[in-house]
């Protein structure tokens, strides 16, 4: 039987598991929008574009699902473009189809066309223009897998409005081969036992963790590993998660926002283990000094992660997940005889030394409310079991170093492009995939704004996220930076003209609160996370509060600012 | 150091534009590019020259790969290889230089396709090295325009 384009795309989008799409229509989508009432997955409508693919982020990163959206041509198609770049940073699988003009207005500036296949190409793993219908299950069925498979990405499909309409016979594609892409997910067995050998001889080595740890599901060997020869570890912003938050050997985040012990850890060790991380600016530092006294094993499923900011010691290309399982298996059987209890145990004990002397530290008695006393509360009434999302500043870093994040999924963040706007619509895309637990997204009052429209999406659908606006008055980073390096020129970075917050919640059918004190921080957190709908808790926290410790960007690591 | 890539590549629409992007995007430099079929249907060969440290080959032939629509990248300049490229020279030739630029035209093997009165336009073959040597010799006369095709490039026969 024939099928119209928007059928045989739906019918993909089932023949896929999808479970739910974020979108919004408009006139190039609109065939899809009319069959969409006959096929058996929930679409979540959006208030803004950007919402819908950051919504679809948040849903991918909390499951390890594809996440979907849908949109229209032209603006519809541009307003997504940030979250397609914000996923594309992270490397999360998400696939955005896009409404396009039909094919004959195609390049002659037809209303609502733009060209998306070009303004996303690069910011997307990959994408494509659909020009003839008997191509459409197959470009679909493409999509996921590249956006799912090897390192994970965003993928863009424009779909022609004309093509929507025609009609032919859906053929389900039952195998995807591209022989241009062929992702290599088995590691290389030697330099598995080089990687073992050097373990084995090292004596101060550091484990660090990046996102690729999540994506590939390696957490379990990544533990395994850890504890079995007493490794301290520390993780990227990507990579909180990966390793319980409240273990022995943890060592906290690394990097210009990272612990003491974390950064003095990496610049002291004699074997670093970069395990699906990329050795970002805002982690390495100055690159020269980044663990200068070590030998680096990078593990990366994608070849130009390796060598590209550091000269590592020993490459290997893999999937996480398969070179730690292959690693635990050439290292298991010699356990007895090449490690013991205390192996690295002097190491471990210095690690721990510096936790103790320079730990996490705010100053307590303020007559302000301080925001990593907020974080505490969050972690403490959650009992670490919530999924925080965070919006970008500030409220990140202090969400990323107070919140001690146990299960891996459970921190929502835009780590490598910094999406200010980001928390909301990743907390609903979350909340989305698990409404049965607690979703908090920790935000700034400045970055909130950025897509506060979402909220109605969160009520309408009885999404019940909460908001923690940790509301300092300030574009709180960019203000630390002016008082720290620009002679305390705090330019437009005062925010001290805000709605109510209270007020607005209540606008949009939320419940609002207003904090002022510290003692009712706990009782408002407790009794907001009790209630079965979406609340905005707006905590006035001390304004000119900073996030420390602090590497000054292009410093190395030893650099810290402290207090 | 100058290089000399060989990018097997789907033949559809933006798969230029692809590579182009992942250069300009990058800040990697393109010297010359080349695209045309090959005797495979759907697949085109593109030869790019770029100049770059080692570890800028290096990310560059790796961020190639990993494009998509990239079946495979070879690094000449690691292998033997035979290089060309055509170059048209339009030349400016009054009757006292005539017979001199085509002296250098005769030892350089370049065929003269056009004449006319004080000007001759020549076609000229060859590797990288020959190029540049014709081009340095013939600047003194005045070189009025110049066209070229940039390297084309293929691994030599007989090799490991």
């Amino acid at each position: 039987m024939e099928l119209t384009g928007a059928q045989i795309f739906l019918e993909c989008l089932r023949k896929e598991g999808v479970e739910v799409v974020f979108g919004y229509p408009g006139g190039a989508i609109i065939d899809i929008y009319d069959q969409l009432p006959n096929y058996p997955f929930k679409h979540i409508l959006v208030r803004h574009e950007q919402g819908a693919v950051h919504s679809a982020d948040g849903y991918a990163r909390a499951t390890g699902n594809v996440g979907v959206s849908l949109v229209t041509s032209g603006p519809g198609a541009t307003n997504a473009v940030t979250g397609i770049a914000t996923a594309y940073m992270d490397s999360i699988p998400v696939v955005i189809f896009t409404g396009q003009v039909p094919t004959p207005l195609i390049g002659n500036d037809a209303f609502q066309e733009v060209d998306i296949v070009g303004i996303t190409r690069p910011c997307t793993k990959h994408n494509y223009l659909v020009k003839d219908i008997n191509e459409l299950a197959y470009t679909v069925r493409q999509a996921f897998y590249l956006a799912r498979s090897g390192r994970p990405g965003p993928v863009v499909v424009d779909l022609p409005k004309d093509l929507m309409q025609a009609k032919t016979e859906f053929i389900w594609p039952e195998d995807v081969s591209l022989r241009s892409y062929q992702p290599n997910l088995s590691p290389h067995i030697r330099q598995i036992k080089k990687v073992a050998e050097l373990i084995a001889n090292a004596e101060r080595p550091v484990i660090y963790a990046g996102g690729g740890v999540v994506s590939a599901g390696a957490e379990e060997e990544l533990t395994w590993l850890a504890k079995n020869l007493n490794i301290p570890v520390t993780a990227t912003l990507m990579g909180l998660g990966a390793f319980p938050g409240n273990d022995p050997l943890w060592l906290g985040m690394l990097g210009m926002h990272g612990t003491y012990a974390a950064n003095m850890a990496i610049n002291n060790a004699d074997l670093v283990l970069a395990i699906g991380a990329r050795f970002d600016d805002r982690v390495t530092g100055k690159v020269d000094t980044f663990a200068a006294k070590a030998t680096l094993v990078h593990i990366d499923i994608d070849p130009t992660s390796i060598q590209k900011n550091v000269a590592v010691h020993v490459p290997l290309v893999a999937d996480c997940k398969s070179a730690l399982s292959a690693l635990k298996d050439v290292i298991e059987p010699t356990l007895e005889q090449n490690y013991s209890e205390d192996s690295h145990a002097v190491w471990v004990q210095q690690v721990k030394q510096w936790s103790e002397v320079h730990p996490l530290r705010y100053n307590k008695g303020s007559k302000f409310i301080k925001p990593q006393y907020v974080v505490e509360k969050v972690y403490e009434i959650s009992n670490g079991d919530a999924i925080i999302a965070t919006e970008v500043g500030q409220n990140q870093m202090w969400a990323a170093q107070f919140y001690k994040f146990k299960k891996s999924k459970s921190f929502l963040s835009s780590g490598g492009l910094g999406t200010m706007g980001y928390g909301l619509p990743a907390a609903i895309g979350a909340q989305m995939a698990f409404p049965d637990r607690l979703v908090v997204n920790i935000a700034g009052d400045g970055s909130i704004q950025m897509n506060i429209q979402e909220l109605m999406t969160a009520v309408c659908n009885n999404l019940p996220v909460k908001i923690v606006i940790l509301n300092n008055g300030y574009l709180g980073m960019v203000r630390q930076w002016q008082e720290l390096f620009y002679k305390r020129n705090y330019c437009e970075t005062c925010m001290d003209a805000q709605p109510d917050f209270v007020k607005l919640a209540e606008a949009y059918g939320a419940v609002g609160f207003r904090v002022t004190e510290e003692k009712d921080v706990t009782p408002v957190l407790t009794e907001a996370f009790a209630l079965p709908k979406v609340c905005i808790i707006d905590v006035r926290v001390d304004p000119e509060e900073n996030v420390y410790p602090m590497v000054p960007a292009g410093a190395s690591l030893s650099d810290m600012l402290l207090v | 150091m100058r290089h000399t890539l060989s990018v097997m590549v789907e033949n559809e629409p933006g798969v230029l534009s692809r590579v182009v992007g992942l250069f300009s995007g990058r800040g990697f430099n393109i010297e010359s590019l080349n695209v045309a079929p090959t005797l495979e249907e759907g697949v085109s060969l593109m030869t790019i020259t770029t100049i770059g440290d080692e570890q800028i080959i290096e990310q560059i032939v790796k961020q190639l790969r990993k494009l998509v629509t990239v079946i495979k990248v070879v690094d000449l300049t690691e292998l033997k290889a035979v290089e060309r490229e055509m170059v048209i020279i339009k030349i400016n030739a009054e009757d006292a230089k005539r017979a001199e630029i085509l002296r250098i035209v005769d030892i350089f093997r370049c065929k003269v396709i056009d004449v006319s009165i004080d000007e001759l336009t020549i076609e000229v073959t060859g590797d990288h090295g020959k190029i540049e040597a014709l081009i340095n010799l013939l600047a003194r006369f005045g070189i009025k325009e110049i066209a070229r095709t940039g390297t084309v490039a293929m691994k030599r026969a007989l090799q490991n």
